[in-house]
């Protein structure tokens, strides 16, 4: 199939990606890697009347090391991510869950940014970005602002940048030494969008879990933490016992849908065992 | 219309395009460079897969526009002075085509993967083309052929 | 890149690298979609975005007046031709009109409501959206046993019923069986709904500028000599003004086995206009406007004893037609009517099939087309049946199959299975897949709890294939033939072509055929051309499908060589001055008997059949044979195929750890072909077996849409697969050739399925239904429990 027609523009700077943004009306849509969009555009799920292709912003690409945190242009590829040393080194989480995103070819065009601005709860970054608590650095026609993870997914396919907003860049906080970390997928396919999946951060000191964060993919219309889970892991012992008990919470306060794929309690027992494996594979139990 | 120009298997073009025309409909209907199929509409299948900047990409899910300035490899290219690439030779040697509508994309996602890993193993070469669907081989002997066209490069290079 | 072989060697039963292999691998292919010709337009569809629905206004005036656009049909304009079905299997048979542009209805969402035509397709699909149509919403029927109940809405109103027809076929007598029986298992299974996904998607150009009003179609498919035939009858387009071609061709596996609305609008549509039009589909519109597979109700009963003797087997299916008829639709669960028993010996034997009308898209025949059905729902029951014996379910099958001393063997079916060795294939299969070792390793982890249970499944099947005779053709009421022809020419400068009617579309029957035909004339392998897909210069043809190739156009090939050769032997007698019956020929070369030096070589005969300058008394120049090849009977290929899946009883994932497969499809004639097509066979078996379904709403629409929910696995979900062969040559014809097209295909999917529930069946488990799904396994292991159903 083929795209309904649209204009174009390819602006050099954020700034002037803002101004076409805004200059072209509530029809107007940021163009990334266009490895989600594109397909909706081919199947006529989409009728943007502008494009404005934020993919040769400088600024919006490349990841750089800030002290505390990764900065990580909004429009670095899946696989700049995925072969970084710095993403390797520091956020591992990432690095791991990205190697789960769709298959190589996308990788190379697909975004970081993307990913999230597309705000997907059956996406595999969301769930991760969620864990982190990763900041996110929005450019509009009032200037940036900074919105928090946990305030940036609203609703499905829905966050809360504003249509005529631009994602510039995400702040992912170096957690330091002692986090594990571990990203469970499960789908029927290599190809299928996850049943679910669990994003999975704890810091291990001796013989306790001293904190852990777990993001769930696909359990819901935003991606999740398992905020039950998360408690019942503060301070418990690092034991395969412990970790079960915890995650037999996991599914407490989600609302996962029923699909083709899977039905909702089938997707809340999957959070349960899924949460418990990747949870004991962070802890290194 | 937009003012792009782009490379094509060594050959340089400038065109008027369209914003939505994609790259494997320019490819194809503007170039003539047919060698490169469509297989669906949603990017699974991974049959127009070509060489953009050196890496494997979805023809099918980038814009002409987006692809301003940079270099296409295709199927039609990838021979090098009329000689098959090692991935190509493998392909023939393990009969790792059958119908051959796959066989251009998985051919090049093939070389992107032996280019990110010379010496993949057998579940590497598996997750490295699940981008690409084949509907006849039941991928073992493609398998086989990119297990052998590693080996076939990796000698080369020694 | 052509493989050479040795003077003197055998081509035949040699690796030979494929001869079709160079320009699919650099890009120089000649797909239906690559043409452009001058002047070319491009056609695209309205489809009914409804499953069910009347049409009480379609005007294109709008989109008439859209960018580009040329012109807009609707069914007032093409509605008048329809599609023909050729297989009416009763003579009470429902078969309403399928009109190629629907008319005052729809029935299933896909249906074809009006044309646009533009002079380039994102003109054509732009249109689509401006031509206005009304439809008033009728009740969608969507499934089967709904649709046969009393007071259903129906999908054909003016035919009374949703019942298409019923056909029988029984032998021995089953009732019999069953009142001796000491044991009956009942079981239903479900054929889930497929979608073929033959890689290129559809595609038909057709040229109204030929020579004397012929009008050229090019068409993505498998049977471009029965798409003229029909495309003559339906249009009424005179026969000898057509010319098909099936150039490239992508895939298939049942999917082109048809004619197709849209080869028939393009051939209406570009006599109208008098310019060339194009349409390909995407792969979206396909999965909704291309036939599915599959689609069975099957509920199936094994009457024994206890000590484990099979008496009877009785099988009564439902199957879904869709809303019309394609050509074959309601003959193909027939393929399987002969095949419930399978390798077995029994006394009552039953088929009863039921086609039902439903609004979805058509089905028709899919890999392996009815066999599949008839071998899951045995192989299974097999399975079921061992279970309630307290038998092992290898030994419950070999206790009932045919010996191999047996053969041949006249089935309850009513077949003469000519040969085969179900021991050798099983002993080999269960040697390379370690059967015991698994085995053993199962009981541990049954003992020990394991979450990751182990189950082995099994599956020892037969197929007919090499379709077919054609007098049995009559008989089932199917109303074309089963031959296949072949030309051989052996050219002035003693080059070969080698024309078949046969259509390959990525089977390699380039490389086989000339293999075939080097041994037969003795000249080497890469002097010959193979020339296919094209009705001008292959006239006559019965097209691929059925693994039918090589047991009928392969021995179509082997026998016009030979009479080639007998040809050349009279010349070659002239020339040396000796009898006919003095000539011994071999490699290429005949001898004059007991005289060295004397000789001539089949090309320098070519070239004297050339010039005629000195031919003897009654032999016409030139030198060609051809043959035209209707099989007496089936061939019988079979196969033991093991699979051991290890299943997450957590998450209810399933792995298959293993899957071995000994297939005897007597000899062979290319064995890395035939490597090649059991590995694709096992991949769409074990598709079905776990990962694909074409699933429908309650109001009809298709919500496995696209390739993002219609799960067709990639590299990363299959596993490597150990495969061999036993070679017991078929004696019904000269190769010894059996057929290996559809074997994988066919064996793959009870195998798989058997080792799910073997896994699972200590946890009370007795089926899955397919795809076996996490999803359905775990709720599977729930109810069994007794939990959350």
């Amino acid at each position: 199939m083929i795209p309904a027609g649209f204009d174009y523009v390819r602006p050099s700077s954020v700034e002037d990606a803002v101004a076409a943004l805004a200059g072209g009306g509530e029809d107007a849509k940021v163009l990334g890697g266009g490895q989600s969009f594109l397909p909706l555009l081919r199947l006529r799920m989409a009728y943007p009347s502008l494009l404005v292709d934020v993919g040769r912003i400088a600024e919006m690409r490349g990841i750089r090391d800030d002290g505390d945190a990764l900065v990580i242009g909004a429009m670095t590829t899946h696989h700049q991510v995925l072969t970084d040393a710095l993403v390797g080194e520091h956020t591992g989480l990432l690095a791991a869950a990205t190697a789960t995103v769709a298959d190589p070819a996308v990788r190379h065009r697909g975004t970081f940014g993307g990913s999230l601005a597309h705000a997907d709860p059956a996406g595999d970054l969301p769930a991760v970005a969620l864990a982190y608590g990763v900041q996110l650095v929005v450019a509009g026609p009032g200037g940036r602002r900074t919105i928090d993870t946990a305030d940036f997914f609203v609703d499905y396919l829905q966050s809360s940048m504003a249509p005529d907003e631009v994602l510039v860049e995400v702040r992912v906080p170096k957690l330091g030494a002692g986090w594990g970390f571990h990203y469970e997928k499960f789908q029927r396919t290599a190809q299928a969008w996850a049943l679910v999946g669990v994003a999975a951060l704890v810091k291990r000191s001796n013989g306790t879990i001293e904190e852990a964060r777990v993001g769930l993919t696909n359990m819901g219309s935003t991606p999740v933490r398992a905020a039950a889970t998360e408690a019942a892991l503060a301070g418990a012992n690092a034991t395969a016992e412990a970790v079960a008990a915890a995650a037999a919470h996991a599914a407490e306060g989600t609302s996962p849908t029923s699909d083709l794929h899977a039905a909702a309690d089938y997707r809340e027992h999957l959070a349960r065992v899924l949460t418990r494996r990747a949870v004991g594979a962070a802890a290194g139990i | 219309m937009t003012r792009i120009g782009i490379t094509v298997d060594g050959v340089r073009t400038e065109d008027d395009v369209e914003p939505r025309l994609l790259l494997v409909h320019y490819l194809r209907e503007r170039l003539g460079r047919v060698g490169t199929p469509i297989g669906c509409d949603t990017s699974n299948c991974g049959a127009c897969t070509v060489l953009m900047d050196g890496v494997s990409v979805k023809s099918c899910a980038v814009l002409t526009v987006q692809a301003d300035g940079s270099e296409i490899t295709t199927i039609q290219g990838l021979a090098a002075g009329g000689e098959w690439h090692p991935v190509q030779q493998a392909f023939h040697e393990e009969h790792g085509l059958q119908c051959g509508y796959c066989t251009p994309g998985m051919v090049l996602a093939a070389v992107d993967l032996l280019a990110n890993n010379p010496d993949p193993s057998e579940q590497e070469i598996r997750e490295g083309l699940e981008g690409n669907l084949c509907r006849c081989t039941g991928y073992q002997n493609i398998v086989k052929a990119v297990q052998s066209a590693a080996r076939q490069m990796q000698e080369a290079g020694q | 890149m052509t493989d050479t072989i040795e003077a003197g060697a055998k081509a035949v039963g040699a690796p030979l690298r494929r001869k079709e292999d160079a320009h699919l691998l650099t890009g120089q292919t000649s797909w239906t979609d690559n043409l452009q010709l001058p002047g070319m337009l491009h056609m695209a569809m309205l489809r009914s975005p409804m499953a069910h629905a009347k049409v009480t206004r379609v005007d294109g005036s709008a989109a008439l007046a859209r960018p580009g656009v040329v012109a807009v049909y609707t069914g007032a304009d093409l509605g008048s031709v329809s599609i023909p079905c050729v297989w009416p299997v009763t003579p009470d048979m429902v078969a309403p009109a399928y009109p190629i542009v629907a008319t005052d209805e729809v029935r299933y969402a896909g249906d074809v409501v009006a044309v646009v035509v533009a002079d380039s397709n994102a003109h054509a699909v732009d249109a689509l959206e401006a031509v206005d149509v009304e439809y008033e919403p009728l009740p969608a029927v969507v499934d089967m046993e709904a649709a046969l109940a009393d007071g259903s809405p129906l999908v054909h109103a003016d035919k009374g019923t949703n019942k298409c027809y019923y056909w029988e076929f029984t032998g021995g007598d089953y009732a019999a069986a069953a009142a001796k029986a000491e044991v009956i298992v009942k079981r239903r299974f479900i054929q889930q709904r497929l979608i073929p996904t033959a890689m290129e998607p559809r595609s038909v150009v057709c040229s109204p500028m030929g020579a004397s009003g012929e009008i050229t179609l090019w068409s993505a498919t498998q049977v471009p000599h029965i798409v003229r035939v029909l495309l003559a009858l339906s249009t009424g387009i005179p026969e000898q003004q057509i010319r098909v071609i099936a150039p490239d061709v992508g895939g298939g596996f049942g999917s082109k086995l048809e004619f197709y609305r849209e080869e028939a609008i393009a051939a209406l549509v570009a006599g109208r206009l008098g310019r060339p039009v194009k349409w390909t589909e995407s792969r979206s519109e396909g999965y909704v406007s291309t036939i599915h597979g599959r689609d069975q109700i099957q509920d199936i009963e094994a009457a024994a004893l206890r000590d484990g003797t099979l008496l009877g087997i009785k099988a009564d299916i439902k199957a879904d037609m869709g809303a019309y008829l394609q050509i074959i639709t309601p003959g193909t669960p027939l393929l399987g009517a002969f095949m419930y028993n399978g390798i077995y010996k029994m006394e009552g034997y039953h088929f009863g099939a039921t086609g039902v009308f439903t609004t979805k898209t058509p089905t028709d025949a899919y890999r392996g087309a009815g066999r599949p059905e008839a071998t899951f729902a045995l192989e299974r029951i097999m399975d079921e049946l061992a279970a309630e014996l307290g038998m092992e379910p290898l030994e419950l099958r070999e206790k009932n199959w045919i010996k191999h001393e047996e053969f041949p063997y006249t089935t309850i079916a009513g077949l003469e299975y000519d040969s085969g060795n179900y021991e050798a294939a099983t002993a080999r299969a269960k040697e390379l897949f370690d059967y015991d070792g698994l085995r053993r390793e199962q009981q541990e982890r049954r003992d020990r709890n394991d979450p990751v249970q182990l189950g082995i499944g099994i599956s020892t099947f037969t197929e007919m294939c090499g379709l077919a005779p054609s007098r049995i053709l009559s008989a089932l009421n199917y109303v074309a033939g089963g031959w296949e022809q072949a030309t051989v020419r052996v050219l002035p400068t003693g080059k070969v072509e080698v024309v078949t009617g046969s259509s390959p579309h990525g089977q390699g029957h380039v490389t086989a055929w000339s293999q075939i035909a080097a041994d037969a004339l003795g000249v080497p392998f890469e002097d010959i051309q193979v020339i296919h897909g094209d009705t001008r210069s292959s006239p006559n043809g019965m097209d691929t499908y059925g693994s039918r190739s090589l047991a009928v156009g392969g021995i179509a090939v082997l026998r016009a060589a030979e009479r080639v050769v007998d040809k050349a032997r009279l010349i070659a007698a002239h020339q040396l001055e000796c009898d006919p019956g003095d000539l011994e020929f071999t490699g290429g070369t005949f001898r004059v008997k007991g005289t060295p030096g004397a000789e001539t070589t089949i090309q320098a005969v070519a070239f004297e059949a050339f010039t005629a300058h000195n031919l003897p008394d009654g032999v016409e120049p030139t030198l060609m044979a051809d043959s035209t090849v209707d099989p007496d009977t089936f061939s019988y290929p079979h196969g033991t195929h093991l699979c051991a899946v290890e299943v997450d009883t957590e998450t209810g994932a399933t792995r298959i750890r293993n899957y071995t497969c000994v297939d005897d499809i007597g000899n062979v004639v290319n064995p890395m072909i035939v490597e090649g097509q059991v590995h694709g066979g096992l991949a769409q078996g074990i598709a079905q077996a776990l990962f694909e379904e074409a699933v429908y709403d309650e109001s009809g629409n298709l919500v496995t849409g696209t390739m993002v929910d219609y799960l067709v696995p990639s590299a990363a979900d299959l596993p490597w697969f150990t495969t061999d062969r036993t070679v017991t040559p078929a004696t019904t014809n000269p190769l010894g050739v059996k057929g290996v097209g559809e074997a994988g295909a066919i064996a793959s999917t009870p195998a798989v399925v058997n080792a799910v529930v073997d896994a699972l069946r200590p946890l009370g488990v007795t089926d899955v239904q397919m795809p076996c799904s996490p999803h359905r396994v775990w709720r599977a292991i729930q109810t069994a429990n007794g939990g959350a159903a």
